[in-house]
């Protein structure tokens, strides 16, 4: 098998990348974008940006003088979106299959899907699809504020894609726009339309957790929840010769989506791990920006666990997540009790389900009045969706089902009025109800885009109201756009992957032969002493090998079948023999022998084999004592060997059949006749 | 290797299904029903048959549950908070969500009315349902390392489903109670082509064909108005699960339709309350009702009232859901004692009642009088309409399943013996399939498929995939006399890929078999040769 890692991703919301050639199939495991990629843009202007517009739009003026980050030095165009890079070079019709492990995971897809030629199978989780397919519309509607304010323009190269733009910007813009090394300029692509997104969706094939599905009756395949996301997955690939583990991001714990799986991952030959999240784990997180509030925290995750079984499920790290939530919804509720309004720009459903519980809770133990807004354009439909799908979420959630309550609070918040969701900010029913201070729960955590850039311009410069935002790599870049921001900013890293810690007991505990495993991970690791299982290191770009220790595959044999079977004994070689007839089958990944009634494969030319020296006096005779009419020719073989000698039969049988040193082929029409010659030959050779 | 196959409930008979399979030495129980026409000992199954010493847990590696349904899961309470079961047991979510709902009205029921000592309680019930692992559809779930199982769609009710179970090599399916076609809420059983050596199925109407469902919902709907616009009450005398939500879409339906304003009423909470799992269930209902549920929950009845006790003389018309089904006693005799006697009302009954129970009073006489018990005598004066539709299969249906599978046997449970023997006969001859259907408490023996395993060389595999492709020209002399085929048609060349390679097993001494190519057997043959 082949194994090549397209992007490592970054993070929750850009999960990896790879391509993955196995028994000849062609598989992409998952088609991410990086949307983290839009701050390099600006929002959409207002009428106060209108003055840096159109300066940033007259050219000539421009000049790189110094590399200072200032908000007119966005890019102020309708985003493009920036895909995962290497994947363009691959020719999209050659891709087999596609492997989706998360809602985040499919982001990308119409991008492939819409190309000419694509045919591959795309598999993803039934939940996956369906959140996934509400992402990409809520993006799409989300991007068409850019297209109303920058006007529909043909598709022409982009200008901020030109070499002599990109000089200009500063260095940080530059890296977003171009990639470290400058190589990234070809992932840029523009929004795809809602069209393409329900073309998508109608290419996918869904699929249950534990359901086996058969590519091209070679591969099986089959998803397994990595507790990340409602409908994330990992996957294990099973094929005859030998399985496969993919090991995306994955959760322990979930207060949402089904726990993850991982004693369905047990005992495969080869495992790809590919969760990068420890990559951030150590990273030291600086608390150095000036926006934020020194009497908030910037929340860390969880540092150690002290566990026995290593890994073993650990309601300390979940009782850490909750005081997490409840901190901070305590900020938040502090803040509106000041007067202030709290904005909740978090895409993360599991974080947002928990926090919308918990916060109405508190508001309410708290005799706190405030409105809970949720403003998005797919909103009102997830929330409906979440109640039906109990067999996607957590045992806990279940539960609720077995025992008659709604499976999330929200059912009942939203009848009782507590919450209030809203399609976009120009609703009708927001404006009449709209009440200050409130709380807000709205995309897009980028900040470019969807209804937070309008409340963000409309609290930023109040330091009674608050910002709480998933953990930022940049955020001054993030809020560049803002400044200045008077308002609390509360920024919160949640885990969403494998601790660090966790790494090594869970891949003992899995015990696969092979492990494939980041380079970029190797030094947070130390795999030496590890016996039960040998590791290849990968990084991106740059494709694996991993050579399977047996070239042969698994096969069954019907037992009618192999209740006919005439063995043949080598005494002296301690072998025995049989020519095989029958049908061989593949399903399911595995090769199948069958007993072949059809008449016409036993029918015509048939050639039989024998091994040994053959005398061919002995077998002449042999053959006249049986009624066989036969003549002797030397030939010669392919091998250009003289020592070959052919014998004709013509009455009763027509057949010919050729003796070598080693071995003897019999060609006749008749199966029978071949089979009396075979005899024949098998008695003399046996005699020898 | 062979599969045995118990029937302790079901055989030859509708009520308690209980089959107990041992499949190559795993030993699965296939539902655990209870009987609804017996309060004796003949209501449960006989499990003293599956372990005499009553070990159930060392006798069982699992129970599987096909759906909520009380003679599939009436007994389960009993048998594993009584009897002492502790092993695994697997049902859909709905069924796991819904069962003990039914459990627990039957519990009511038989300690209300019948007076009787009760064999479980409302503990039994929770404690039993803590022993059930929830599977989802088409989920392969790994019993043990080798018993693995599947549930597929089996319309029926919400959640019923037909389970696969593979041991080694040997693979059967039991369809519990299953319907061919759509109905108003559900979707048609839906499962894959397999190879089997076992199918166990019901055959409720092994020998009826049904027509158009649709015809058959009009002449329903046609009663039910025909009779509150003469101002008349219906009763439907229903159990809280299933038929009623099946119903009740169906009248939602025809009310908005026909901008009716008459009430629609549940008798119980049961049903109201059953009505919110199946709003959370809607992902196990029909594809028309799962692709609106965002507008609209087809769950959230509009036109239905919760119904009061003194309602029941109240005057005008009303459309009325009562429990239990079969009018068997409870809330649903007493509406029937107070609204039989007007020709203005109307009962609605299924197509199958119970013997023993009121409805299958109603449904086998002609007699107006009827004894409800040796001091009440009811004057039946109301119209009867008999449903005549129901989630079953029919024979038609029964044979295409047999039909789509081709298992090696088929084994027939739930369905009464004549027309058992009859489609047992046509399985036969028709599909030539050997066929059973066991009375309680026999067993079927039958063989069970075995592979013998061996390893095939990288060589032979692609030598099976090289592209063999053979070029025939056809003989126009042969395609002239035929007046049947069209020459248009047969194509001058026909070009075939009938893949062949030579292949050799290989058995050495202490090794596994291998299968080789011809030309690697020379090599192998020459390096023993030189070893020895
Ligand atoms: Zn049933």
């Amino acid at each position: 098998m082949k194994f090549t890692c397209l992007s490592k991703g970054r993070g929750f919301h850009f999960p990896p990348c790879h391509m993955l050639n196995c028994c000849g199939i062609r598989i992409l495991l998952d088609c991410p974008l990086d949307l983290s990629a839009l701050m390099a843009f600006s929002p959409v202007p207002t009428s106060l940006d209108a003055f840096s517009f159109e300066e940033s739009n007259n050219n000539e003026k421009r000049q790189k003088i110094e590399d200072l980050l200032e908000a007119k030095s966005l890019i102020f165009a309708e985003p493009w979106y920036k895909t995962v890079n290497s994947l363009h070079l691959w020719n999209a019709s050659l891709i087999d299959v596609i492997l989706i492990s998360s809602p985040m995971g499919i982001m990308g897809l119409p991008f492939l899907t819409r190309r000419k030629g694509f045919s591959a199978k795309i598999y993803v989780t039934l939940a996956s699809a369906r959140l996934g397919q509400l992402m990409m519309e809520d993006l799409v509607s989300m991007h068409a504020e850019f297209r109303q304010f920058y006007g529909l323009k043909e598709s022409n190269f982009p200008p901020w894609l030109r070499q002599e733009e990109l000089e200009i910007l500063p260095s940080v813009l530059k890296e977003i726009l171009a990639g470290k090394d400058g190589v990234e300029l070809g992932a840029w692509m523009p929004m795809y339309s809602a069209a393409d997104v329900k073309d998508c969706m109608l290419k996918i094939n869904t699929l249950n957790y534990a359901q086996e599905v058969c590519y091209n009756g070679t591969l099986v395949i089959k998803a397994f929840s990595s507790g990340v996301e409602i409908g994330s997955c990992n996957w294990i690939l099973n094929g005859p010769k030998g399985d496969i583990a993919y090991l995306s991001n994955s959760c322990f714990f979930s207060a949402h989506a089904m726990a993850f799986d991982y004693r369905s991952l047990r005992g495969t030959c080869a495992l790809i791990y590919s969760d990068f999240s420890s990559l951030s784990d150590t990273q030291d997180i600086e608390d150095g920006d000036n926006y934020t509030d020194p009497t908030s925290d910037k929340l860390l995750p969880p540092s150690s666990f002290q566990d026995s079984d290593g890994f073993n499920l650990n309601s300390d790290e979940d009782l850490e997540e909750k005081e997490k939530l409840v901190f901070i919804c305590s900020c938040a509720i502090e803040c509106v009790k000041d007067g202030g309004s709290v904005l909740i720009p978090i895409n993360r459903l599991g974080t947002i389900l928990q926090l919308l519980e918990e916060m109405t809770t508190l508001l309410e133990a708290s005799a706190t009045e405030v409105p809970v807004y949720i403003i998005s354009s797919v909103a009102e439909e997830l929330l409906v969706w979440l109640n039906i799908i109990p067999e996607w979420l957590c045992k806990q959630r279940q539960e609720r089902l077995f025992s008659g309550e709604f499976l999330f609070a929200h059912v009942k918040l939203l009848k009782e009025k507590k919450i209030h969701v809203v399609p976009d900010i120009h609703s009708h029913g927001f404006l009449k109800n709209w009440r200050e201070p409130c709380i807000v729960f709205c995309p897009h955590w980028s900040l470019r885009m969807g209804p937070v850039v309008h409340l963000l311009r409309r609290w930023c410069g109040d330091p009674k109201s608050l910002l709480i935002l998933e953990d930022m790599e940049n955020l001054e870049l993030a809020l560049l756009p803002f400044k200045p921001v008077a308002m609390k900013v509360l920024q919160c890293l949640f885990p969403s992957g494998i601790g660090l810690q966790k790494v090594q007991p869970l891949l003992k505990t899995l015990q696969p032969k092979t492990v494939l495993f980041p380079e970029d991970l190797r030094l947070k690791t130390n795999f030496s002493c590890e016996k039960s299982f040998s590791v290849s290191y990968y990084t991106e770009a740059e494709t694996l090998k991993v050579s399977r220790q047996k070239d042969s595959s698994e096969i069954k044999i019907a037992a009618d079948l192999a209740s006919q079977f005439y063995w043949k004994t080598f005494k002296k070689e301690g072998i025995n023999v049989n020519r095989l007839k029958g049908k061989l089958l593949m399903e399911n990944g595995r090769h199948h022998l069958f007993l072949d009634n059809d008449k016409k494969t036993s029918s015509g030319n048939s050639s039989l084999l024998r091994c040994g020296l053959l005398d061919s006096n002995k077998f002449l005779a042999k053959l006249s004592k049986m009624g066989i009419n036969a003549s002797m020719e030397r030939g010669t073989d392919d091998a250009g060997s003289t020592n070959v000698r052919i014998v004709h039969t013509e009455k009763p049988y027509k057949a010919l059949i050729e003796i070598g040193n080693t071995s003897t082929a019999i060609t006749t029409v008749d199966a029978n006749v071949a089979s009396i010659l075979y005899k024949a030959i098998d008695n003399i050779l046996d005699e020898v | 290797m062979a599969i045995e196959t118990l029937v302790l409930g079901a055989g030859q008979e509708v009520g308690k299904s209980c089959v107990v399979v041992n499949i190559n030495g795993k030993r699965i129980m296939f539902d655990c029903g209870m009987h609804m026409g017996y309060n004796d000992h003949r209501q449960f199954p006989d499990f003293s048959l599956i372990s005499p010493s009553r070990n159930f847990n060392d006798a069982l590696s699992c129970i599987i549950i096909t759906h909520f349904h009380l003679d599939h899961v009436g007994a389960l309470a009993y048998f594993t908070e009584v009897c002492g079961y502790s092993g695994p047991v697997y049902m859909t979510y709905p069924t796991k969500a819904l069962a003990p709902l039914m459990l627990e009205d039957y519990r009511k029921v038989m300690v209300n009315r019948r007076g009787e000592e009760e064999q479980f309680t409302s503990d039994h019930i929770a404690e039993c349902m803590k022993k059930v692992i929830a599977v989802d559809l088409k989920q392969t779930v790994q019993v043990d390392e080798d018993l693995e199982i599947r549930a597929y769609y089996a319309g029926h009710v919400i959640g019923a489903a037909m389970f696969y179970v593979k041991v080694g090599d040997a693979e059967m399916v039991y369809t519990g109670d299953y319907n061919m076609t759509p109905d108003r809420h559900l979707g048609a059983a839906q499962i894959d082509r397999l190879r089997l050596d076992l199918l166990i199925t019901e055959s409720t109407y092994a020998t009826t064909i049904r027509d158009s469902k649709y015809a058959r919902e009009r002449e329903f709907l046609k009663a039910i108005h025909k009779c509150v616009s003469g101002g008349g009450k219906v009763l439907i005398p229903t159990f809280a699960l299933g038929r009623a939500q099946e119903l009740c879409i169906l009248l939602e339906d025809y009310w908005e339709r026909m901008n009716l304003k008459v009430p629609i009423y549940f008798s119980a909470g049961l049903t109201i309350q059953a009505n919110m799992y199946y709003k959370m269930l809607i992902g196990w209902t029909s594809q028309k009702i799962k692709d609106t549920y965002s507008t609209h929950n087809a769950f959230d009845f509009k036109n239905v009232h919760k119904f009061e006790r003194s309602m029941l003389d109240a005057p005008g018309p009303c459309v009325l859901f009562a429990t239990p089904g079969m009018i068997s006693g409870g809330f649903s005799l007493e509406v029937f004692k107070h609204w039989a006697p007007s020709e203005n009302n109307l009962v609605t009954l299924p197509g199958y009642c119970l013997a023993g129970t009121v409805g299958h009073k109603l449904i086998s006489g002609k007699s107006t009088n009827i004894d409800i018990d040796p001091d009440t005598q009811i004057d039946v004066r109301c119209q009867i309409h008999q449903l005549a539709f129901s989630p079953h299969t029919d024979s038609k249906g029964i044979m295409d399943l047999v039909k789509f599978l081709s298992p090696k046997h088929v084994i027939l449970v739930h369905g009464e013996k004549p027309k058992m023997d009859s489609l047992k006969e046509r399985i036969h001859s028709e599909l030539e399939i050997p066929c059973y259907n066991p009375a309680n408490n026999e067993t079927v023996n039958i063989p069970s498929t075995n592979y013998v395993n061996a390893e095939a060389s990288g060589t032979f595999i692609r030598n099976c995939l090289n592209p063999n492709f053979k070029f025939q020209k056809c003989n126009s002399v042969d395609t002239r006399d035929s007046t049947l085929i069209d020459r248009n048609l047969t194509p001058e060349l026909q070009v075939e890929d009938e893949r062949v390679a030579d292949g050799v097993l290989v058995m050495e001494s202490n090794k596994k078999a291998k299968i080789v190519h011809r030309d690697e057997v020379l090599l192998m043959l020459d390096e023993k040769k030189q070893e020895a």
